[in-house]
């Protein structure tokens, strides 16, 4: 099923893509939006434990279950060895613009047939043309009702392009992605709330790194010079590994981050 | 609170139902004989219903059991205030999170309403007489002028109407850094219990100003925590038994004369996870939610996202029962996980024989199982589809195959819609279900009943 030999945990109940092409371009293709999803789902678990700064303290149990969430998809990327390469090819590319990326779930509104979207993306205007560059193994059995359509071969992670209740993120095609290893300083910064109180975030992220891991920290140093890549380079670099393309917020970004969050969370 | 005939909507066909964020019920609970109801409120109100009797009408038939059932509003109070934690900088909700009455001893009863740091333990008590006649006070509470007291007279009471009062005896605070999800009162009927994410506490009723910590699994480095506490209760005959659950779907039956601090289990049950069926979301669906003894004491029930489960004290191994929910989400879970419902909390209840258990779903869903046959029934909770002494149909979520007429597609679901909070008799076949700020009461009569309130 899988030629590449990787290690697939979703072991998924439903029929797997009968219509792939077990080739290997398929299989990277395949592998690499599985790694793209991941990496989707890693960043909208950074972002939900980045609003934890709200003015009620925040739900311990919930903060607790998506940090184990970001641990998990943590390990797998560094059992998948993709962790490295990550930080090897941030580690080659300065910029210094905020590169959006796309959270998972998220209905493209310019489509109507969901397709996963890669974990970084330019701003909106740009989006759209990534739509075409990433090969789309589970659109060719797109379920009936766009809003059903997976990727079956991820097992449950497959309801990503389902959005019927998220209306009204339909509107929000963009999205500052949240760089690897804040989620080890937010995890810290979450619990820590509980503990006493914590200045709220300096959106300057050298702070949030302080007391990291040398290897995220390593990370950040990279992310802090994010790439000037254009779209392409972009999708060039994730079919070869499912980089985490997207740079650390800039200061004036993170209002914009707020807000955006605050109409994926909803009310 | 509880009376939406009191509030008409704006016409929802086109507007989404304008919900005051404080009228949303956060909790329910009947009193042990059933006579009363509570319910609490996001913006720290009580609301206590009482049952109406028909032995307190003109007639009474031979036979008739005397409760005609229906429920009216008996008391409001408002239990808590917004409070500001100034260490943290944080705000404290009022949000009532739990209600528990204690076994009535008196004529008053007592309920304990806790929010995310304060317990409180309210007395509730009827006044239908009132003494007249003082002498140093007039009628109005004036103090006469003694100069005009000629003699003495004895106060008389005197019938007056029906005021219900509800006073603070007990106020339980600072005992939690982290925010209550459970109260549970002793079998002994002197002590309660109250389980935050890290701790559990045992308070003694009439003490205020000290409790003792039973379970502290708190790790040493905030760093290193994985699991919280979700739920906790008293075994309901066994006063030195009570059982937590945990975010990674394990429960703990511990005894408290095993040692003072009871961070050992004397049982742990857990199911093995199925390796088939893992996903980056297998953990937080496994987060039970609510866990409640069985009234004979021998089970437990468990409720986590997709399943409610029972579990027999005895086998530690895995639950006995295994109920599905609404197992159509599962292939959803990546877009319940973003918009954060698949971190909603449902409650779990048993009837009073333990032979159905019942829990809620979206859509204004709850699913009833019936243990002897394993089948379970979906039914709904709202107002359009529910008039006063109607029949409650069943309802289906249309999974795949022969589609029948009122089957609901999975993606009509309204998740805004979510059943969390609901409580049934401790002796007949009426439920209470709290609908966002609606609370409705089932009954089941000869003929299957029901009305709303």
């Amino acid at each position: 099923m899988f030629p590449k030999g990787t290690k697939r945990k979703f072991a998924d109940g439903e029929e797997a893509a009968p219509s792939e092409a077990p080739g290997p371009t398929a299989a990277r293709a395949l592998s690499s939006a599985y790694s793209l999803q991941r990496q989707s789902l890693l960043d909208m678990s950074l972002i939900k434990l980045q609003l934890c700064h709200m003015l009620v303290e925040p739900n311990l149990c919930r903060s607790v279950l998506i940090a184990n969430t970001v641990r998990q998809i943590q390990e797998e990327m560094t059992q998948d060895g993709t962790w490295q390469i990550m930080t090897q090819a941030l580690s080659q590319c300065p910029s210094d613009r905020l590169v959006a990326s796309e959270v998972l779930c998220r209905q493209d509104p310019a489509s109507q047939s969901p397709k996963p979207v890669p974990a970084a993306l330019e701003q909106t205007l740009q989006e759209e043309s990534y739509q075409e560059e990433v090969v789309m193994e589970e659109d060719s059995h797109a379920a009936p009702s766009p809003q059903l359509s997976g990727a079956p071969y991820l097992g449950p992670f497959s309801s990503s392009w389902d959005e019927e209740e998220e209306a009204e993120d339909e509107e929000e095609d963009s999205e500052e992605s949240v760089s690897e290893p804040e989620e080890e300083s937010r995890t810290e910064q979450v619990f820590g709330t509980f503990e006493i109180k914590q200045p709220p975030a300096d959106p300057a992220l050298e702070e949030l790194f302080s007391d990291v891991d040398p290897s995220y920290y390593d990370l950040d140093t990279v992310l802090m010079q994010s790439p000037k890549m254009g779209p392409y380079d972009l999708l060039e670099s994730l079919s070869h590994s499912p980089a985490l393309s997207s740079t650390a917020s800039c200061r004036s970004d993170l209002n914009e981050l707020d807000h955006i969050m605050e109409i994926i969370v909803g009310s | 609170m509880g009376e939406d005939a009191e509030s008409p909507k704006i016409n929802h066909t086109f507007l989404r139902d304008y919900v005051t964020e404080a009228d949303v019920i956060s909790t329910v609970e009947f009193n042990q004989t059933g006579d009363l109801l509570a319910t609490g409120d996001k913006g720290g109100r009580v609301v206590i219903f009482q049952r109406e009797t028909e032995s307190k009408g003109d007639f009474e038939e031979v036979g008739d059991t005397g409760d005609s059932g229906e429920y009216n509003v008996y008391s409001t109070f408002q239990s808590h205030e917004p409070d500001f934690d100034y260490l943290k900088s944080l705000e404290i909700e009022e949000k009532i999170n739990k209600i528990r009455w204690l076994p009535q001893q008196n004529a008053a009863h007592f309920l304990l309403s806790t929010n995310d740091k304060t317990i409180k333990l309210w007395k509730v008590s009827e006044r239908d007489k009132r003494p007249e006649g003082y002498n140093l006070k007039d009628e109005e509470g004036r103090l006469k002028d003694i100069s005009t007291i000629t003699s003495l007279q004895v106060p008389v009471l005197k019938p007056t109407d029906l005021m219900v009062e509800v006073r603070p005896r007990r106020v339980f605070a600072n005992g939690h850094t982290y925010h209550v999800n459970s109260i549970s009162v002793n079998s002994d009927g002197e002590t309660y219990l109250s389980a935050d994410d890290l701790r559990i506490n045992m308070w003694h009723l009439g003490i205020t100003d000290r409790s003792f910590n039973i379970v502290d699994i708190k790790p040493a480095n905030m760093e290193d925590l994985t699991e919280v506490i979700t739920a906790s209760e008293f075994h309901p005959h066994h006063c030195h038994l009570f059982v937590y659950s945990s975010s990674k779907g394990t429960l703990r039956l511990c005894d408290m004369r095993a040692s003072a601090l009871c961070d050992k289990h004397a049982k742990l049950y857990e199911e093995p996870e199925d390796p088939g069926s893992r996903s980056f979301f297998s953990e937080i669906i496994s987060s039970v939610s609510d866990v409640k003894f069985s009234h004979s004491g021998r089970y437990m029930l468990t409720r986590d996202y997709l399943t409610a489960k029972v579990w027999d004290l005895h086998m530690d191994k895995g639950p006995v029962e295994t109920y599905q929910v609404h197992e159509y989400l599962r292939s959803k879970l990546c877009s319940l996980y973003e918009n954060d419902c698949i971190f909603d909390k449902f409650e779990c209840v048993w009837n009073s024989s333990d032979s159905v258990i019942m829990t809620g779903a979206y859509n204004s869903f709850f699913r009833m199982f019936d243990r002897e046959t394993g089948r379970g029934v979906t039914l709904e909770a709202w107002r359009e589809s529910s008039k006063p002494r109607a029949v409650l149909r069943t309802r289906r979520v249309y999974t795949g195959g022969k589609r029948r007429r009122g089957d609901v597609g999975v993606d009509s679901l309204d998740f805004t819609k979510k059943i969390l909070h609901m409580a049934w008799h401790p002796a007949e076949n009426i439920i209470a279900i709290a609908a966002t700020n609606n609370l409705y009461i089932f009954q089941d009569r000869v003929n299957p009943d029901a009305h709303t309130q």
